[in-house]
Protein backbone atom coordinates (compact mmCIF):
# COMPACT_ATOMS: atom_id res chain seq x y z
CA UNK A 1 0.00 0.00 0.00
CA UNK A 2 1.34 3.36 -1.14
CA UNK A 3 0.29 5.85 1.56
CA UNK A 4 1.38 9.59 0.66
CA UNK A 5 3.91 9.71 3.59
CA UNK A 6 5.67 6.78 1.75
CA UNK A 7 5.04 8.66 -1.90
CA UNK A 8 6.46 12.15 -0.87
CA UNK A 9 9.55 9.57 0.77
CA UNK A 10 10.21 7.93 -2.31
CA UNK A 11 10.27 10.97 -4.74
CA UNK A 12 12.25 12.93 -2.42
CA UNK A 13 14.62 10.10 -1.96
CA UNK A 14 14.63 9.51 -6.15
CA UNK A 15 15.23 13.66 -6.66
CA UNK A 16 17.91 13.52 -4.22
CA UNK A 17 19.75 10.96 -5.70
CA UNK A 18 19.25 12.34 -8.97
CA UNK A 19 21.18 15.74 -8.08
CA UNK A 20 23.85 13.48 -7.06
CA UNK A 21 23.94 11.60 -10.26
CA UNK A 22 24.20 14.75 -12.40
CA UNK A 23 26.88 15.95 -10.81
CA UNK A 24 29.02 12.90 -10.68
CA UNK A 25 28.32 12.45 -14.55
CA UNK A 26 27.91 15.89 -15.56
CA UNK A 27 31.67 15.99 -16.14
CA UNK A 28 31.20 12.96 -18.45
CA UNK A 29 28.12 13.81 -19.96
CA UNK A 30 29.43 17.62 -21.13
CA UNK A 31 32.97 16.05 -22.33
CA UNK A 32 30.55 13.83 -24.54
CA UNK A 33 28.03 16.28 -26.02
CA UNK A 34 30.89 19.13 -26.35
CA UNK A 35 32.64 16.70 -28.54
CA UNK A 36 29.92 16.84 -31.18
CA UNK A 37 29.68 20.22 -31.26
CA UNK A 38 31.02 22.99 -33.87
CA UNK A 39 33.52 25.68 -33.07
CA UNK A 40 30.38 27.94 -32.70
CA UNK A 41 28.26 25.78 -30.46
CA UNK A 42 31.28 25.74 -28.15
CA UNK A 43 32.04 29.40 -28.14
CA UNK A 44 28.51 30.17 -27.61
CA UNK A 45 27.02 31.86 -24.41
CA UNK A 46 25.02 31.00 -22.90
CA UNK A 47 25.98 27.12 -23.60
CA UNK A 48 24.53 25.14 -26.50
CA UNK A 49 23.32 22.08 -24.63
CA UNK A 50 22.85 19.78 -27.39
CA UNK A 51 24.44 19.97 -30.57
CA UNK A 52 22.76 20.44 -33.61
CA UNK A 53 24.00 17.53 -35.38
CA UNK A 54 25.67 14.81 -34.20
CA UNK A 55 28.34 14.53 -36.42
CA UNK A 56 32.10 12.28 -36.23
CA UNK A 57 33.54 15.16 -37.54
CA UNK A 58 35.90 15.99 -34.45
CA UNK A 59 36.51 12.25 -34.11
CA UNK A 60 37.77 12.47 -37.34
CA UNK A 61 39.67 15.52 -36.73
CA UNK A 62 41.27 14.25 -34.00
CA UNK A 63 42.84 11.66 -35.52
CA UNK A 64 44.06 13.67 -37.95
CA UNK A 65 46.16 16.34 -36.20
CA UNK A 66 47.07 13.90 -33.82
CA UNK A 67 48.93 9.90 -34.09
CA UNK A 68 45.67 9.13 -31.77
CA UNK A 69 45.65 6.14 -33.92
CA UNK A 70 49.12 5.39 -32.10
CA UNK A 71 48.55 6.41 -28.93
CA UNK A 72 45.72 4.21 -28.36
CA UNK A 73 47.80 1.25 -29.92
CA UNK A 74 50.42 1.60 -27.20
CA UNK A 75 47.79 2.20 -24.55
CA UNK A 76 46.49 -1.05 -24.92
CA UNK A 77 50.12 -3.02 -25.83
CA UNK A 78 51.13 -1.77 -22.54
CA UNK A 79 47.79 -2.29 -20.56
CA UNK A 80 47.63 -6.00 -22.19
CA UNK A 81 50.93 -6.85 -21.34
CA UNK A 82 51.06 -5.48 -17.74
CA UNK A 83 48.46 -7.20 -16.77
CA UNK A 84 49.04 -10.52 -18.19
CA UNK A 85 52.78 -10.07 -16.76
CA UNK A 86 51.73 -8.67 -13.38
CA UNK A 87 48.93 -11.61 -13.03
CA UNK A 88 51.05 -14.16 -13.86
CA UNK A 89 53.97 -13.32 -11.87
CA UNK A 90 51.43 -12.36 -8.32
CA UNK A 91 49.99 -15.42 -9.16
CA UNK A 92 52.92 -17.27 -9.15
CA UNK A 93 54.22 -15.53 -6.07
CA UNK A 94 50.68 -16.04 -4.09
CA UNK A 95 50.57 -20.09 -4.33
CA UNK A 96 54.53 -20.13 -3.15
CA UNK A 97 53.53 -17.96 -0.24
CA UNK A 98 49.92 -19.58 0.51
CA UNK A 99 50.35 -23.58 -0.49
CA UNK A 100 54.23 -24.32 -0.90
CA UNK A 101 56.09 -24.57 2.37
CA UNK A 102 59.60 -23.32 2.79
CA UNK A 103 61.58 -22.21 5.87
CA UNK A 104 60.85 -18.06 6.72
CA UNK A 105 58.11 -18.16 4.36
CA UNK A 106 55.64 -16.49 6.89
CA UNK A 107 58.69 -13.74 7.99
CA UNK A 108 59.55 -13.11 4.43
CA UNK A 109 56.04 -12.58 3.36
CA UNK A 110 55.60 -10.15 6.10
CA UNK A 111 58.59 -8.47 5.34
CA UNK A 112 57.61 -8.35 1.22
CA UNK A 113 54.37 -6.74 2.56
CA UNK A 114 55.88 -4.34 4.62
CA UNK A 115 57.27 -2.75 1.41
CA UNK A 116 53.72 -1.97 0.32
CA UNK A 117 54.08 1.32 2.53
CA UNK A 118 56.87 2.99 -0.37
CA UNK A 119 55.00 5.34 -2.21
CA UNK A 120 55.65 5.27 -6.06
CA UNK A 121 57.04 8.35 -5.76
CA UNK A 122 59.53 7.28 -3.87
CA UNK A 123 60.30 4.85 -6.43
CA UNK A 124 60.68 6.52 -9.58
CA UNK A 125 64.09 8.41 -9.02
CA UNK A 126 65.88 4.90 -8.78
CA UNK A 127 64.02 3.31 -11.46
CA UNK A 128 64.08 5.75 -13.87
CA UNK A 129 68.26 5.57 -13.20
CA UNK A 130 67.70 1.44 -13.86
CA UNK A 131 65.62 2.10 -16.83
CA UNK A 132 68.23 4.13 -18.14
CA UNK A 133 71.38 2.00 -17.45
CA UNK A 134 68.78 -1.01 -19.12
CA UNK A 135 68.61 1.65 -21.95
CA UNK A 136 65.00 0.89 -22.13
CA UNK A 137 63.92 4.75 -21.85
CA UNK A 138 61.27 5.87 -24.13
CA UNK A 139 60.39 2.60 -25.02
CA UNK A 140 56.97 0.25 -24.24
CA UNK A 141 58.55 -2.38 -22.61
CA UNK A 142 59.54 0.62 -19.83
CA UNK A 143 55.84 1.37 -19.22
CA UNK A 144 55.40 -2.42 -17.85
CA UNK A 145 59.11 -3.40 -16.04
CA UNK A 146 58.56 -1.99 -13.22
CA UNK A 147 55.15 -2.93 -12.09
CA UNK A 148 55.54 -6.48 -12.85
CA UNK A 149 56.07 -7.26 -9.46
CA UNK A 150 53.00 -5.99 -7.57
CA UNK A 151 52.96 -6.45 -4.04
CA UNK A 152 49.61 -5.59 -3.56
CA UNK A 153 47.82 -7.76 -6.41
CA UNK A 154 49.67 -10.81 -5.06
CA UNK A 155 48.87 -10.08 -1.68
CA UNK A 156 45.03 -10.30 -2.63
CA UNK A 157 45.61 -13.31 -4.42
CA UNK A 158 47.04 -15.08 -1.68
CA UNK A 159 44.57 -13.78 0.50
CA UNK A 160 42.02 -16.31 -1.44
CA UNK A 161 44.45 -18.83 -2.36
CA UNK A 162 44.84 -19.63 1.41
CA UNK A 163 40.59 -19.88 1.71
CA UNK A 164 40.49 -22.84 -0.62
CA UNK A 165 40.73 -26.24 1.34
CA UNK A 166 44.79 -27.30 1.69
CA UNK A 167 42.59 -31.33 1.33
CA UNK A 168 42.53 -30.02 -2.21
CA UNK A 169 45.95 -29.60 -2.74
CA UNK A 170 47.04 -32.68 -1.31
CA UNK A 171 44.34 -34.78 -3.37
CA UNK A 172 45.35 -33.32 -6.46
CA UNK A 173 49.26 -34.08 -5.72
CA UNK A 174 48.32 -37.49 -4.87
CA UNK A 175 46.72 -37.36 -8.33
CA UNK A 176 50.19 -37.14 -9.74
CA UNK A 177 49.35 -33.54 -10.50
CA UNK A 178 53.02 -31.16 -10.26
CA UNK A 179 52.48 -27.97 -8.18
CA UNK A 180 52.48 -26.22 -11.45
CA UNK A 181 49.32 -27.67 -13.29
CA UNK A 182 47.60 -27.95 -9.87
CA UNK A 183 47.81 -24.47 -9.75
CA UNK A 184 47.06 -23.03 -13.56
CA UNK A 185 44.02 -26.20 -13.93
CA UNK A 186 43.08 -26.17 -10.34
CA UNK A 187 43.59 -23.47 -8.26
CA UNK A 188 43.88 -20.83 -10.35
CA UNK A 189 40.19 -21.38 -11.52
CA UNK A 190 38.92 -21.71 -8.02
CA UNK A 191 40.06 -18.57 -7.24
CA UNK A 192 38.66 -16.64 -10.59
CA UNK A 193 36.64 -14.12 -9.19
CA UNK A 194 39.51 -12.91 -7.24
CA UNK A 195 42.22 -12.56 -9.86
CA UNK A 196 39.07 -11.12 -12.55
CA UNK A 197 39.22 -8.58 -9.74
CA UNK A 198 42.96 -7.57 -9.61
CA UNK A 199 43.34 -8.09 -13.25
CA UNK A 200 40.41 -5.34 -13.79
CA UNK A 201 42.02 -3.36 -11.02
CA UNK A 202 45.57 -3.65 -12.74
CA UNK A 203 44.46 -2.64 -16.18
CA UNK A 204 42.48 0.49 -15.00
CA UNK A 205 45.81 1.25 -13.31
CA UNK A 206 47.90 0.41 -16.51
CA UNK A 207 45.61 2.65 -19.03
CA UNK A 208 45.43 5.72 -16.35
CA UNK A 209 49.30 5.52 -15.39
CA UNK A 210 50.32 9.24 -16.00
CA UNK A 211 53.28 10.31 -14.04
CA UNK A 212 55.25 6.99 -14.76
CA UNK A 213 54.87 7.42 -18.74
CA UNK A 214 55.45 11.63 -18.89
CA UNK A 215 59.19 10.80 -17.24
CA UNK A 216 59.95 7.61 -19.48
CA UNK A 217 58.69 8.71 -22.81
CA UNK A 218 60.07 11.60 -25.27
CA UNK A 219 58.80 10.35 -28.45
CA UNK A 220 55.52 10.61 -29.81
CA UNK A 221 55.23 7.10 -31.14
CA UNK A 222 55.84 5.79 -28.02
CA UNK A 223 53.18 7.63 -26.26
CA UNK A 224 49.97 6.49 -24.09
CA UNK A 225 47.24 7.85 -24.50
CA UNK A 226 47.17 9.99 -21.38
CA UNK A 227 50.55 11.34 -22.03
CA UNK A 228 49.10 11.78 -25.38
CA UNK A 229 46.34 13.60 -24.43
CA UNK A 230 48.26 16.17 -22.74
CA UNK A 231 50.67 16.65 -25.51
CA UNK A 232 47.68 17.78 -27.27
CA UNK A 233 47.06 20.86 -25.18
CA UNK A 234 50.84 21.75 -25.47
CA UNK A 235 51.08 20.52 -28.96
CA UNK A 236 48.15 22.01 -30.85
CA UNK A 237 46.73 24.56 -28.73
CA UNK A 238 43.43 24.49 -27.13
CA UNK A 239 40.76 23.95 -29.21
CA UNK A 240 38.17 22.20 -26.69
CA UNK A 241 35.67 20.60 -29.14
CA UNK A 242 38.65 18.30 -30.38
CA UNK A 243 40.53 17.77 -26.89
CA UNK A 244 36.56 16.89 -25.73
CA UNK A 245 36.48 14.03 -28.65
CA UNK A 246 40.21 13.45 -27.55
CA UNK A 247 39.00 12.60 -23.88
CA UNK A 248 36.16 11.08 -25.01
CA UNK A 249 38.32 8.75 -27.20
CA UNK A 250 40.46 7.98 -23.88
CA UNK A 251 37.64 7.70 -21.29
CA UNK A 252 35.44 4.93 -22.91
CA UNK A 253 36.94 2.23 -23.22
CA UNK A 254 36.97 2.00 -19.08
CA UNK A 255 33.62 2.84 -18.74
CA UNK A 256 33.08 0.19 -20.93
CA UNK A 257 34.88 -2.18 -18.78
CA UNK A 258 32.91 -0.37 -15.87
CA UNK A 259 30.01 -0.54 -17.33
CA UNK A 260 30.15 -4.45 -17.94
CA UNK A 261 32.01 -5.57 -14.53
CA UNK A 262 31.29 -2.39 -12.36
CA UNK A 263 30.20 -4.98 -9.37
CA UNK A 264 33.52 -6.56 -9.15
CA UNK A 265 35.83 -3.40 -9.68
CA UNK A 266 33.84 -1.76 -6.45
CA UNK A 267 34.21 -5.15 -4.76
CA UNK A 268 38.03 -5.12 -5.66
CA UNK A 269 38.77 -1.54 -4.79
CA UNK A 270 36.57 -1.67 -1.13
CA UNK A 271 39.00 -3.97 0.18
CA UNK A 272 42.24 -2.14 -0.62
CA UNK A 273 41.49 0.91 -1.79
CA UNK A 274 42.86 2.53 -5.31
CA UNK A 275 45.98 0.96 -4.95
CA UNK A 276 48.57 0.69 -8.73
CA UNK B 1 50.50 -23.41 12.07
CA UNK B 2 52.09 -26.16 13.40
CA UNK B 3 49.00 -28.14 13.84
CA UNK B 4 48.36 -28.07 10.20
CA UNK B 5 52.07 -29.08 9.13
CA UNK B 6 51.48 -32.11 11.55
CA UNK B 7 48.04 -33.13 9.88
CA UNK B 8 50.01 -33.13 6.08
CA UNK B 9 51.38 -36.70 5.42
CA UNK B 10 55.19 -36.34 5.32
CA UNK B 11 55.77 -38.99 2.29
CA UNK B 12 53.60 -36.33 0.42
CA UNK B 13 55.41 -33.74 0.75
CA UNK B 14 57.60 -32.35 -2.25
CA UNK B 15 61.33 -33.73 -1.96
CA UNK B 16 63.60 -30.36 -2.75
CA UNK B 17 62.55 -28.52 -0.21
CA UNK B 18 63.63 -25.41 -1.37
CA UNK B 19 63.75 -25.28 -5.22
CA UNK B 20 60.18 -25.35 -5.69
CA UNK B 21 58.99 -22.36 -4.04
CA UNK B 22 62.08 -20.65 -5.34
CA UNK B 23 61.12 -21.48 -8.76
CA UNK B 24 57.42 -20.11 -7.83
CA UNK B 25 58.81 -16.79 -6.28
CA UNK B 26 61.74 -16.24 -8.65
CA UNK B 27 60.04 -13.58 -11.06
CA UNK B 28 58.51 -11.59 -8.40
CA UNK B 29 61.42 -11.46 -6.26
CA UNK B 30 63.92 -10.23 -9.21
CA UNK B 31 61.23 -7.63 -10.00
CA UNK B 32 61.00 -7.07 -5.86
CA UNK B 33 64.26 -6.30 -5.37
CA UNK B 34 65.16 -4.31 -8.44
CA UNK B 35 61.74 -2.19 -8.65
CA UNK B 36 60.91 -1.71 -4.58
CA UNK B 37 63.78 -2.61 -2.11
CA UNK B 38 66.59 -1.35 -4.03
CA UNK B 39 64.94 1.85 -4.71
CA UNK B 40 63.99 2.53 -1.47
CA UNK B 41 67.96 1.96 -0.21
CA UNK B 42 69.64 4.03 -3.12
CA UNK B 43 67.07 7.02 -2.89
CA UNK B 44 68.15 7.13 1.19
CA UNK B 45 71.68 6.89 0.23
CA UNK B 46 71.30 9.66 -2.59
CA UNK B 47 69.12 11.85 -0.12
CA UNK B 48 72.52 12.17 2.04
CA UNK B 49 74.70 12.77 -0.83
CA UNK B 50 74.74 16.49 -1.58
CA UNK B 51 76.13 18.28 -4.91
CA UNK B 52 75.84 14.35 -6.88
CA UNK B 53 76.23 14.73 -10.24
CA UNK B 54 74.09 12.19 -12.04
CA UNK B 55 76.27 11.43 -14.99
CA UNK B 56 79.44 11.05 -12.73
CA UNK B 57 78.37 9.55 -9.85
CA UNK B 58 80.48 12.31 -8.17
CA UNK B 59 79.42 13.82 -4.89
CA UNK B 60 80.68 16.58 -2.49
CA UNK B 61 79.88 15.15 0.62
CA UNK B 62 77.61 13.33 2.72
CA UNK B 63 75.55 14.92 5.24
CA UNK B 64 71.93 16.45 5.96
CA UNK B 65 72.44 19.72 3.08
CA UNK B 66 69.17 18.08 0.83
CA UNK B 67 66.80 17.97 3.61
CA UNK B 68 67.76 21.54 4.29
CA UNK B 69 67.46 22.81 0.92
CA UNK B 70 64.14 21.20 0.67
CA UNK B 71 63.09 22.94 4.04
CA UNK B 72 63.93 25.90 2.48
CA UNK B 73 62.88 26.18 -0.90
CA UNK B 74 59.59 28.43 -0.66
CA UNK B 75 57.96 25.93 -3.54
CA UNK B 76 58.10 23.49 -0.63
CA UNK B 77 56.28 25.52 1.68
CA UNK B 78 53.84 26.25 -0.89
CA UNK B 79 53.44 22.82 -1.23
CA UNK B 80 53.19 21.84 2.17
CA UNK B 81 50.54 24.73 2.54
CA UNK B 82 48.43 23.88 -0.25
CA UNK B 83 48.19 20.32 0.87
CA UNK B 84 47.59 21.50 4.72
CA UNK B 85 44.59 24.06 2.95
CA UNK B 86 43.67 21.13 0.37
CA UNK B 87 43.28 18.54 2.74
CA UNK B 88 41.72 20.52 5.24
CA UNK B 89 38.66 21.48 2.89
CA UNK B 90 38.64 18.47 0.65
CA UNK B 91 38.54 16.05 3.78
CA UNK B 92 35.37 16.65 5.68
CA UNK B 93 33.32 17.99 2.70
CA UNK B 94 33.79 14.61 1.23
CA UNK B 95 33.07 12.87 3.92
CA UNK B 96 29.71 14.62 4.76
CA UNK B 97 28.49 14.06 1.08
CA UNK B 98 30.14 10.75 0.80
CA UNK B 99 27.52 9.81 3.80
CA UNK B 100 24.98 11.01 2.39
CA UNK B 101 25.64 9.40 -0.76
CA UNK B 102 26.21 6.59 1.05
CA UNK B 103 23.15 6.53 3.20
CA UNK B 104 20.73 6.87 0.00
CA UNK B 105 22.35 4.11 -1.81
CA UNK B 106 22.35 1.80 1.24
CA UNK B 107 18.91 1.56 1.20
CA UNK B 108 16.20 -0.16 -1.56
CA UNK B 109 14.65 1.06 -4.26
CA UNK B 110 14.55 0.20 -7.70
CA UNK B 111 17.46 1.44 -9.73
CA UNK B 112 19.84 1.25 -7.13
CA UNK B 113 22.54 -0.28 -9.15
CA UNK B 114 21.88 2.47 -11.93
CA UNK B 115 22.47 5.05 -9.89
CA UNK B 116 25.58 3.12 -8.14
CA UNK B 117 27.07 2.54 -11.17
CA UNK B 118 26.99 6.28 -12.02
CA UNK B 119 28.12 7.88 -8.22
CA UNK B 120 30.84 5.55 -9.35
CA UNK B 121 31.76 6.20 -12.55
CA UNK B 122 35.26 8.89 -11.54
CA UNK B 123 36.24 5.60 -10.44
CA UNK B 124 38.20 4.05 -13.74
CA UNK B 125 38.70 6.83 -15.35
CA UNK B 126 42.01 8.75 -15.56
CA UNK B 127 42.97 12.69 -14.28
CA UNK B 128 44.34 14.09 -17.31
CA UNK B 129 41.34 12.75 -19.33
CA UNK B 130 38.42 13.76 -16.99
CA UNK B 131 40.78 16.70 -16.08
CA UNK B 132 40.14 18.36 -19.26
CA UNK B 133 36.79 17.85 -19.00
CA UNK B 134 36.80 19.91 -15.60
CA UNK B 135 39.16 22.15 -17.43
CA UNK B 136 36.65 23.05 -19.86
CA UNK B 137 33.88 23.57 -17.41
CA UNK B 138 35.78 25.76 -15.52
CA UNK B 139 36.91 27.77 -18.71
CA UNK B 140 36.81 31.64 -17.68
CA UNK B 141 34.79 32.74 -21.03
CA UNK B 142 32.69 29.72 -22.13
CA UNK B 143 32.88 27.49 -19.17
CA UNK B 144 29.38 25.97 -17.68
CA UNK B 145 30.75 26.87 -14.16
CA UNK B 146 30.81 30.63 -14.50
CA UNK B 147 27.53 30.20 -16.96
CA UNK B 148 25.80 29.07 -13.49
CA UNK B 149 27.17 31.77 -11.12
CA UNK B 150 25.97 34.53 -14.07
CA UNK B 151 22.59 32.76 -13.76
CA UNK B 152 22.53 33.55 -9.78
CA UNK B 153 23.99 36.68 -10.29
CA UNK B 154 27.24 36.15 -9.40
CA UNK B 155 30.57 37.71 -11.61
CA UNK B 156 32.92 34.73 -13.80
CA UNK B 157 35.66 33.57 -12.05
CA UNK B 158 39.18 33.05 -13.53
CA UNK B 159 39.39 29.69 -12.03
CA UNK B 160 42.54 28.54 -14.03
CA UNK B 161 44.65 31.41 -14.23
CA UNK B 162 43.75 33.45 -11.31
CA UNK B 163 46.31 32.32 -8.39
CA UNK B 164 43.95 32.61 -5.42
CA UNK B 165 41.04 30.76 -7.40
CA UNK B 166 43.41 27.78 -8.91
CA UNK B 167 43.48 25.88 -5.46
CA UNK B 168 39.38 26.33 -5.29
CA UNK B 169 39.29 24.37 -8.69
CA UNK B 170 42.07 22.10 -7.73
CA UNK B 171 39.53 22.10 -4.42
CA UNK B 172 36.44 21.01 -6.24
CA UNK B 173 37.87 18.49 -8.76
CA UNK B 174 39.37 16.89 -5.51
CA UNK B 175 36.16 16.14 -3.97
CA UNK B 176 34.20 15.31 -7.44
CA UNK B 177 37.24 12.27 -7.70
CA UNK B 178 37.57 11.36 -4.20
CA UNK B 179 33.58 11.24 -3.40
CA UNK B 180 33.40 7.66 -5.45
CA UNK B 181 36.01 5.55 -3.14
CA UNK B 182 34.99 7.22 0.11
CA UNK B 183 31.23 6.32 -1.04
CA UNK B 184 31.92 2.86 -2.01
CA UNK B 185 33.80 2.37 2.04
CA UNK B 186 31.29 3.58 4.02
CA UNK B 187 28.40 1.69 1.90
CA UNK B 188 30.64 -1.47 2.58
CA UNK B 189 30.86 -0.40 6.30
CA UNK B 190 27.31 0.13 6.34
CA UNK B 191 25.71 -3.25 4.95
CA UNK B 192 28.25 -4.72 7.75
CA UNK B 193 26.03 -3.06 10.32
CA UNK B 194 23.52 -6.16 11.32
CA UNK B 195 20.07 -4.58 10.18
CA UNK B 196 18.51 -6.11 13.01
CA UNK B 197 19.92 -3.12 14.96
CA UNK B 198 17.87 -0.53 13.18
CA UNK B 199 14.91 -2.68 13.32
CA UNK B 200 14.87 -2.94 17.38
CA UNK B 201 15.50 0.86 16.79
CA UNK B 202 12.42 0.63 14.41
CA UNK B 203 10.14 -0.94 16.81
CA UNK B 204 10.89 1.65 19.70
CA UNK B 205 9.89 4.33 17.49
CA UNK B 206 13.28 6.09 16.69
CA UNK B 207 13.07 8.14 13.46
CA UNK B 208 15.21 7.94 10.49
CA UNK B 209 17.83 10.35 11.31
CA UNK B 210 18.13 9.16 15.39
CA UNK B 211 18.64 5.96 14.15
CA UNK B 212 21.51 7.29 11.77
CA UNK B 213 22.96 8.99 14.69
CA UNK B 214 22.64 6.55 17.27
CA UNK B 215 23.21 3.50 15.60
CA UNK B 216 24.88 3.62 11.76
CA UNK B 217 27.34 6.79 12.92
CA UNK B 218 28.94 5.12 15.67
CA UNK B 219 29.11 1.37 13.96
CA UNK B 220 30.29 3.00 10.85
CA UNK B 221 33.68 4.81 12.82
CA UNK B 222 36.11 2.21 12.41
CA UNK B 223 34.95 3.06 8.67
CA UNK B 224 35.25 6.48 8.57
CA UNK B 225 38.49 6.40 10.29
CA UNK B 226 39.81 4.44 7.35
CA UNK B 227 38.05 6.67 4.44
CA UNK B 228 39.71 9.26 6.58
CA UNK B 229 43.56 8.06 5.97
CA UNK B 230 42.55 6.99 2.71
CA UNK B 231 41.61 10.49 1.28
CA UNK B 232 44.34 12.55 3.19
CA UNK B 233 46.84 10.32 1.62
CA UNK B 234 45.02 10.43 -1.80
CA UNK B 235 45.33 14.62 -0.50
CA UNK B 236 49.15 14.60 -0.50
CA UNK B 237 49.56 12.69 -3.55
CA UNK B 238 47.89 15.66 -5.97
CA UNK B 239 49.70 15.42 -8.90
CA UNK B 240 47.73 14.45 -11.94
CA UNK B 241 45.36 17.13 -12.04
CA UNK B 242 47.68 19.59 -12.51
CA UNK B 243 48.75 18.44 -16.15
CA UNK B 244 45.12 18.95 -17.89
CA UNK B 245 44.12 21.84 -15.50
CA UNK B 246 47.28 24.03 -15.48
CA UNK B 247 48.86 23.13 -19.05
CA UNK B 248 51.36 20.54 -16.60
CA UNK B 249 52.73 23.89 -14.41
CA UNK B 250 51.59 24.05 -10.92
CA UNK B 251 49.51 27.28 -11.23
CA UNK B 252 49.99 30.43 -12.07
CA UNK B 253 53.19 31.88 -10.70
CA UNK B 254 54.18 28.32 -8.90
CA UNK B 255 50.73 28.92 -6.56
CA UNK B 256 49.99 24.97 -6.83
CA UNK B 257 52.51 23.28 -5.64
CA UNK B 258 51.97 20.03 -4.20
CA UNK B 259 54.26 17.71 -2.64
CA UNK B 260 54.18 15.35 -5.32
CA UNK B 261 54.91 17.95 -8.13
CA UNK B 262 57.85 19.25 -6.00
CA UNK B 263 59.36 15.85 -5.95
CA UNK B 264 58.68 15.83 -9.85
CA UNK B 265 59.91 18.68 -10.35
CA UNK B 266 63.31 19.00 -8.64
CA UNK B 267 63.99 15.55 -9.99
CA UNK B 268 63.04 15.94 -13.74
CA UNK B 269 63.02 19.82 -14.72
CA UNK B 270 66.09 21.02 -11.92
CA UNK B 271 67.89 17.37 -12.18
CA UNK B 272 68.61 17.88 -8.54
CA UNK B 273 68.57 14.30 -7.55
CA UNK B 274 69.31 14.68 -4.22
CA UNK B 275 67.12 17.22 -2.86
CA UNK B 276 64.75 15.00 -5.16
CA UNK B 277 65.47 12.62 -3.06
CA UNK B 278 65.03 14.04 0.38
CA UNK B 279 62.03 15.68 -0.56
CA UNK B 280 60.49 12.10 -1.86
CA UNK B 281 61.53 10.60 1.88
CA UNK B 282 60.17 13.36 3.65
CA UNK B 283 56.71 13.07 1.74
CA UNK B 284 57.21 9.48 2.05
CA UNK B 285 57.54 9.49 5.87
CA UNK B 286 54.22 11.19 6.43
CA UNK B 287 52.17 9.43 3.82
CA UNK B 288 53.83 5.88 5.71
CA UNK B 289 52.74 7.34 9.47
CA UNK B 290 49.51 7.74 7.84
CA UNK B 291 49.29 4.03 5.89
CA UNK B 292 50.40 2.78 9.44
CA UNK B 293 47.64 4.01 10.69
CA UNK B 294 45.18 2.54 7.86
CA UNK B 295 46.21 -0.80 8.36
CA UNK B 296 45.67 -0.37 12.13
CA UNK B 297 42.40 1.02 11.08
CA UNK B 298 41.23 -1.73 8.41
CA UNK B 299 42.68 -4.96 10.52
CA UNK B 300 39.96 -3.64 13.33
CA UNK B 301 37.60 -2.84 10.84
CA UNK B 302 37.49 -6.69 9.37
CA UNK B 303 37.24 -7.99 12.55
Amino acid sequence: MLTLKRLTGRTLLYLTLAVGALAMAFPFLWMGLSAFKTPAEIAAVPPVWWPERFSLENFARVFEVAPFAVYLRNSLLVTIACVLVTQVVSIMAAFAFSALRFKGRDWIFAAVVSLMVAPFELLIITNYATMADLRLIDTLPALVLPFVSSIFYMFIIRTTFQSVPEGLYWAARIDGASNWRYLWTILVPVARPTITTTSLLNAIAAWNAFMWPLLVINSRDKRTLPVGLYSFITEGGVRYELLMAAATVAVLPMLLVFAVASSQIIQGIARGGLKG
Amino acid sequence: MSLRRRSAPARFRTPPRFLTPLAFLAPFALGTLVFVFYPIIDVIRLSFLEDHVFLTGQFSRVGLGNYAATFADPHFATAVRNTTIYAAVVIPTTLVLGLAAAWLLNRSFVGRRFFQTVYFLPLVTSATAIGLAWRWIFNFDYGVLNYALSLVGLPGVNWLNDPAWGLAALMIYGVWSMLPLTTVLLLVGMQNIDPRYGLAARVDGAGALARFRAITLPLLAPSIGLVLIVNLITSARVFDELFPLFNGKPGVAGSLYTMVYFIYDSFFKANDLGKASAAAIVFSLAVLVLALLQLRLQRRWRH
